[in-house]
């Protein structure tokens, strides 16, 4: 069906809600859009509650925009500040309990396949740094091992930001923050590298300074899973409030730390980069 | 290797379908059920007792009867996937016990209030420490205040008709609601009783994810705005209210279970000798050690009844209230030292003084005959000198 379900039935577009209508009319649903025309679309994802200014929020926001497949896509989110805002898009989201994300989702993808042999279901996970690589960290890990084809999108803003501004495994080491009052004794967890090992088939990184390359990592990322394994997108999404950052700064520190320790970096199998070149030749050719 | 099996309504598999008789172990009743399911997908992580169910379930997703299986990270990751998978729009089985119950619990109580329609084995297993593997059935009483359906098996027959009515329960438009199927580990699962069995090439009719109260997450049905979460997540008294209302209607769907407990289980509770002056008023394990001391009762000349406690939640509070309405004594046997069941039956009947606090027996040990015996004799003021029964 995909498509087909959020169309409005002939007759009840004018009982149906304004900002539905547009969604339908002027949104996503069945046609690509260019990140770089946001604005000149109705999106997935417009009012949420995270704080002004958090680049967390714009992350969102650029993901939902480069969603290969709205129609057909599930989005997995937990406690953390991303939930606030994955909860009031107009793409069905799921939320468990803190940590559970990749085992949720091992479970719906499943479903989905048994169900929908024929039709590609895209399932993708967004959650915090607390959220992958601490209190779901088996889960996170185990659902790489195990090979589930779904997309997972660590939002990386380096502390607990929901809960007040704690020290997480993805701080970096010596930052003083709640709970690590002498500052983080211990190096930031290289999740990257992680993902590799434990079998991710695509793994990007990246500091979101450059919006048309968010969109292609994300469309990459979504469509490797879908034929080939789970794959993993490690987002920096500073924490503008927890780490002090003005809000006319959060560009900057991005770019800053684009230069450092978030270089853009992309890894796949040579599977996924034949893939990947076949598609592109294709497209180039259409 | 698999049987071709034919999908027949659930009340003709369940109620009507001729039945064969097997002996076999609560392990294997708990896998025949599953085999007859047509469930999707399960989800199993090993301990001991619960580890045989789900290695023979296991084999009939190799042979073909159940569609997919995994042996999950944890039981948390398994609990967890399970949710996922019914969301998805699957029929999902797990089971474990003791501890592992207990580290699934914080993803099997938020079931619920997902709505999420699935069945859950527990093999109930002592809660450590001191580390023990025996069945001690405490971890029920960690399952009794979060909404799920909570079904208390006495024997391998309960343990497969428990279990494949479970099903249909769970996935009944005014339930919608996680049925847990308990019984005690070993003295039920390792051993074996005599089982009625429905014929193998018939099954459940798949689940239909769209007869539902809330929507699986699919993709498939309009509007798309609509989502299955409510916006609780705020402090302010809408969201107060919105939870608030959706654990009232968590309860009532758990209520409505009752009629369809009664449908295919022929009640909450079972009774024997209505008349009774004394009762032993028991479920799981500690309701067969009750039916032998009624026999043993009866015997002996003494006006004793029994009654059967199938199902924990719903409570059979009403049926309780009528049946005991006359009884002298009220006797509680149970395989756990805190007495939920005891405190169960106090709450709902009245002159709570009646009852009889026990026996108990716990860290995994059985429950002897004659320990029902002795509290019989005690309320009936006969004196005896100890002998033993059989
Ligand atoms: C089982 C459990 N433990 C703890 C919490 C409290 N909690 C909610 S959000 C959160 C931190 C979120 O941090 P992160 O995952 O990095 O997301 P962020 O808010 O930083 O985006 C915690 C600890 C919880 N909800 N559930
Ligand atoms: S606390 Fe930080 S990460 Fe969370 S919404 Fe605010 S700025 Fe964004
Ligand atoms: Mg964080």
């Amino acid at each position: 069906m995909g498509l087909e379900y959020v169309k409005i039935s002939p007759g009840f577009e004018r009982y149906m809600p304004r900002d539905y209508v547009d969604l339908v009319k002027m949104g996503q649903f069945g046609r690509q859009v260019d990140v770089m025309d946001l604005g000149q679309f109705k999106e997935l994802v417009e009012d949420h509650p995270m704080c002004a200014g958090c680049y967390m929020a714009y992350f969102i926001r650029i993901f939902y925009a480069s969603l290969p497949n709205p129609e057909d896509t599930i989005v997995l989110g937990t406690a953390g500040c991303a939930r606030l805002a994955l909860s009031q898009a107009a793409v069905p989201f799921i939320y468990g309990n803190y940590g559970d994300t990749n085992a949720v989702a091992s479970g719906l993808k499943r479903a989905l396949t048994i169900r929908f042999p024929d039709k590609h279901k895209d399932v993708v996970v967004i959650a915090g740094d607390g959220g992958l690589m601490d209190i779901g960290f088996g889960m996170t890990m185990h659902s790489w091992f195990r090979r589930e084809k779904f997309t997972t999108i660590m939002v990386d803003n380096e502390v607990y930001g929901n809960t007040g501004g704690q020290e997480s495994g993805m701080s970096p080491k010596g930052v003083q923050l709640k709970m690590a009052p002498k500052g983080k004794q211990f190096d930031k967890i290289n999740a990257v590298e992680l993902a590799k090992v434990a079998g991710c088939v695509y793994v990007a990184k990246l500091s979101p300074t450059n919006p048309k390359r968010i969109a292609k990592v994300i469309r990459r990322a979504i469509l490797a899973a879908r034929h080939f394994g789970p794959t993993f997108i490690h987002a920096y999404t500073s924490c503008n409030i927890e780490y002090s950052i003005p809000t006319r700064e959060v560009l900057a520190d991005a770019r800053n730390r684009e230069k450092k320790d978030f270089k853009f970096y992309e890894w796949m199998t040579d599977e996924v980069k034949e893939y990947f070149e076949e598609m592109e030749k294709k497209e180039v050719k259409a | 290797m698999m049987v071709e099996q034919k999908v027949v309504d659930p009340d003709y598999l369940i109620l009507e379908a001729p039945r064969e008789r097997k002996f076999i172990t609560g392990s294997q009743a708990f896998a025949e059920a599953i085999k007859r399911a047509n469930v999707d997908i399960a989800i199993a992580y090993p301990i001991t007792p619960q580890s045989e169910t789900m290695h023979l379930v296991g084999d009939l997703w190799a042979q073909g009867y159940v569609k997919d299986y995994y042996r999950a990270e944890e039981e948390y990751g398994a609990m967890s996937a399970i949710a996922g998978a019914v969301r998805g729009g699957a029929r999902a089985f797990s089971a474990t016990s003791g501890p592992g119950l207990l580290r699934g619990l914080e993803a099997i109580v938020s079931w619920p209030g997902h709505r999420i329609p699935a069945v859950l084995g527990v093999m109930t297993r002592v809660v450590n420490a001191p580390l023990s593997i025996q069945p001690d059935n405490v971890e029920i009483a960690y399952l009794l205040h979060s909404g799920l359906i909570v079904l208390h098996a006495e024997n391998q027959q309960d343990v497969f008709d428990f279990t494949l009515a479970g099903f249909p329960i769970s996935e009944k438009v005014d339930v919608y609601l996680p049925v847990v199927v308990a019984t005690e580990g070993f003295f039920v699962t390792h051993a074996k009783g005599y089982v009625e069995l429905p014929p193998e090439d018939m099954k459940l009719p798949p689940r239909d994810p769209y007869k539902a109260p809330v929507p699986p997450t699919d993709c498939e049905i309009p509007p798309a705005r609509i989502q299955r979460d409510a916006p609780v997540q705020k402090s302010n008294f809408m969201s107060y209210l919105i939870h608030a209302v959706w654990q009232q209607e968590v309860w009532s769907a758990n209520e409505r279970a009752r009629k369809w407990i009664k449908h295919y289980l022929g009640g909450l509770i079972e009774v024997v000798n209505p008349k009774a002056e004394v009762f032993i008023v028991a479920s799981g394990c500690a309701a067969a050690q009750g039916r032998e001391a009624q026999r043993y009762a009866e015997m002996e000349g003494l006006n004793v009844g029994l009654v059967k406690i199938k199902s924990i939640r719903p409570f059979p509070a009403q049926e309780l209230r009528e049946i005991l309405k006359d009884a002298k004594a009220i006797i509680v046997p149970e395989h756990n030292i805190v007495g939920w069941l005891c405190k169960e039956v106090k709450a709902v009947i009245p002159n709570g003084d009646r009852v009889v606090e026990g026996p108990r027996v716990y860290g995994g040990m059985t429950l002897p005959v004659e320990l029902i015996m002795d509290e019989i004799y005690r309320v009936l003021g006969i004196k005896k000198a100890k002998k033993t029964l059989v």
